[in-house]
């Protein structure tokens, strides 16, 4: 049988790392940025374009018009064939202007695949509105997770760790885009807050599934030991979980590898949620539970020992 | 229990059988015109959203019959430029979406919708300081009030050519319009009398002779047959309301759609497969089950979109959403699985495994499932607030791909185990991937 709970430490080390380069990049993005992530066009505002260049140019060759054009910020980031391109907000006259100025200075003609023009004003609603789910969705997972867990044994502590598990699982994600934004320049947009929220959805689930399988155990007392217990819950529930996943991960991993460039994104966002999720349904939350049964870390939460 | 269950398979084929005949043949009923409704990132086209500027409202109307008139003209705008399935609606208060799909001309589409189209003459005045303004020319009309001569008096306008003069807009008046065209003409003859369209001058002709109950003018305007095109159909529609701007545009090539299309059925393709085969060699027989239970599911999700079209527009995050939820009614049937094998394991008889891993497995798949909707809901939410058509398309997909994975693994899977295992055929849990 495999040892779960003995390898606890093993695996908020893991976890700790994790985190720890999430928080590295967040700060260093935020030092070179001033955002902690890459926002895209829909959230701050301005040009997103995708343009395709027959015959095939150089990116640094469009990086240097750009700027001969007068948009020196553009940021420009290859995606397969085609070129993303991110700058400020243009008029329909400038986007001609623009297209013809590259496809004369280049010339190459130009398709230009997908353009998106967001004023500030709509990309601050946007924004907030997106916040505004953030919040909703988090309320309405405590309060799923609160109804879910009314009937365990003691609802605070299993709720709050299924709470840090999936904070944990939206930490990761987010440090994972932040990290890219830094070193390839991708930028989160709507879709990136729709596929977090799904996961979220997601990744609450597999740890529902093992902490009813944990209650189940306990009550039915089969070790007298509360990490054996929790193992052995574990060990049972690992196949239903990893196979769950597994095939979750098929499915996105085939999407994400031929599915095109467009929402590759967004399914990058479901695929590591699936598997972070259910990583840390198995190894972190139920870890947890052994931790604060025995009141490793009382001291630290003086709140534990009223709710236990 | 046997007797329920072979009327819940003639239930199910049924419905299989039902599902596939409404789409088949494919090319002209599931791909053809009234079959599945594609989003603009798979068909290609423009996706606009206005502001209107409530406080230009004319005083006389509430701020909804402003806006209700702004998209009606719009729809009649795009009505008569030719655009299949456009999608206009009102976003909030003071906000219009305006989808075209598979519009080429973007520049021209954006032209021809968004500009206020105010029609109005004007005549010349002579201020205290001497210099010339061009005011809009009234006049009393026959119900003895001042009336301005602007667009509101049109009948109709149409195009005409000739050699002289290239393309120009004819303008009919109704009998009100005659009216006051004819005292103005009256008032400034031998003078320049100018045609404004929002606020810019078009021409201004000189006026030989009084226009007695003229029902024609004419604009001239060195225009292009596509300018005066749209000139023509933005006057019949009539000015809007109220001005607007564009905050947010969204366009997409139809060639991304196209290879978004290919690549993403790729996709999906090689995920079912992947899923297919895994789901065989691990859970064999039960697998097989879910495999079918899957396809039946695959056709009825196809079936909504397609029998739903008006209302639910497939889009490339929708087609992730639903091959998420072909992974997530996967999920179901594993569960339920599992704790088939669990209770064969505890060497329970084969139909009691089915019941009891059945009963069991619900109560986590039904809570499981309740969080995703709750999230798609939220989405669907934020989706419509700024007109993300990709955001709602993934949230209303997912939304009807896991309720139907529901009825799937619940409905489906069950009936076939149960006739499975009333009919004897197959005894051996080897054949469900369980080793005693």
């Amino acid at each position: 049988m495999i040892d779960f709970v003995g390898k606890k430490h093993w695996f908020f080390l893991i976890s700790g790392i994790l985190i720890v380069i999430g928080i590295v990049s967040l700060v260093s993005s935020q030092i070179q940025f001033g955002a902690p992530l890459q926002l895209g066009t829909d959230f701050t505002g301005g040009t997103s374009m995708t343009l395709h260049f027959t015959p095939q140019v150089e990116q640094e060759q469009l990086r240097q018009e750009f700027t001969n054009l007068g948009y020196p910020e553009a940021i420009i980031q290859r995606s397969g064939d085609d070129f993303l391109i991110r700058f400020r907000e243009i008029s329909f006259q400038e986007r001609q202007d623009l297209t013809e100025g590259l496809e004369t200075r280049l010339s190459s003609e130009v398709t230009v695949r997908n353009f998106d023009t967001v004023s500030p004003y709509i990309a601050t609603e946007t924004a907030r509105n997106a916040f505004i789910a953030v919040i909703v969705a988090a309320v309405a997972m405590m309060l799923y997770i609160v109804w879910a867990f009314r009937r365990m044994p003691s609802p605070f502590r299993w709720g709050t760790c299924a709470v840090i598990a999936l904070i944990h699982d939206v930490f990761i994600i987010v440090g994972t885009f932040s990290l890219l934004g830094l070193l390839a320049g991708v930028a989160v947009d709507a879709m990136f807050i729709t596929g977090l929220l799904a996961v979220v959805g997601y990744s609450i689930n597999n740890t529902v599934v093992i902490f009813d399988r944990i209650r189940e155990n306990v009550s039915r007392q089969i070790k007298p030991d509360f990490a054996a217990t929790i193992n052995d819950s574990l060990v049972e529930t690992l196949g239903r979980c990893f196979n769950t996943a597994l095939t979750t991960i098929f499915v996105l991993l085939a999407l994400f590898l031929f599915g095109g460039t467009t929402i590759q994104y967004f399914v990058l966002v479901l695929l590591l949620g699936v598997i972070i999720g259910t990583y840390s349904s198995t190894c972190i939350s139920s870890q947890l539970l052994v931790v604060w049964e025995k009141r490793e870390w009382r001291a630290l939460l003086p709140f534990a020992k009223k709710s236990a | 229990m046997r007797r329920r269950s072979v009327y819940l398979l003639i239930f199910i084929l049924v419905l299989f059988g039902l599902a596939l005949w409404s789409m088949v043949p494919i090319d002209t009923k599931l791909l053809g015109p009234n079959g599945l409704r594609l989003g603009l990132d798979l068909k290609g086209g423009s996706q606009l959203l206005y502001q209107a500027d409530l406080s230009m409202k004319a005083p006389n109307v509430t701020d909804s019959e402003a806006m209700a008139s702004v998209i009606d003209k719009i729809q009649r705008r795009v009505d008569q430029y030719g655009v299949a399935e456009p999608v206009i609606q009102k976003l909030g208060a003071d906000r219009i979406l305006v989808q075209l799909p598979g519009v080429k001309n973007i520049n021209e589409a954006i032209n021809l919708i968004g500009e206020t189209a105010l029609l109005d003459f004007r005549e010349q005045k002579r201020d205290s300081s001497g210099n010339i303004t061009w005011i809009i020319a009234k006049a009393i009309g026959s119900n003895g009030e001042e009336e301005e001569l602007t667009g509101k008096y049109l009948k109709r306008a149409y195009i005409d050519y000739s050699e002289l003069k290239g393309y120009v807009v004819v303008i009919e008046w109704d009998n009100e319009g005659a009216y006051l065209f004819e005292k103005i003409t009256e008032r400034n003859l031998n003078k320049p009398l100018a045609i404004f369209l929002d606020d810019e001058m078009i021409s201004a002709p000189i006026v030989h002779d009084i226009i007695t109950a003229g029902t024609r003018g004419i604009i001239e305007g060195q225009f292009t047959r596509s300018e005066a095109e749209r000139l023509t159909i933005q006057l019949n529609s009539g000015a809007l309301d109220l001005p607007l701007t564009i905050i947010d545009q969204r366009d997409v090539d139809a060639s991304l759609g196209a290879d978004s299309i290919r690549q993403s059925l790729i996709a999906a393709a090689i995920g079912i497969i992947l899923l297919f085969i895994f789901v065989l060699l691990y859970y064999r027989l039960l697998g097989l089950m879910a495999c079918f239970a899957l396809g039946i599911y695959g056709v009825l999700l196809l079936t909504i979109f397609n029998l739903f079209s008006s209302h639910i527009t497939l889009t490339l995050p929708g087609i992730a959403a639903a091959i998420l939820s072909l992974g997530m009614a996967v999920d179901a049937n594993i569960l339920i699985f599992e704790r088939i094998k669990e209770e064969l394991r505890r060497r329970r008889s084969l139909g009691a495994a089915v019941e009891t891993g059945f009963n069991r497995a619900w109560t986590a798949i039904r809570d499981s499932n309740i969080t995703t909707f709750i999230v798609c809901i939220i989405l669907f939410w934020l989706g419509g607030t700024f007109g993300a058509f990709m955001v709602r398309g993934f949230a209303l997909t997912l939304f009807i791909g896991v309720a139907l994975s529901m009825f799937t693994a619940i409905i489906i899977t069950r009936t076939f185990l149960r006739l499975i295992v009333s009919s004897r055929v197959v005894t051996n849990p080897a054949a469900f991937g369980v080793k005693i």
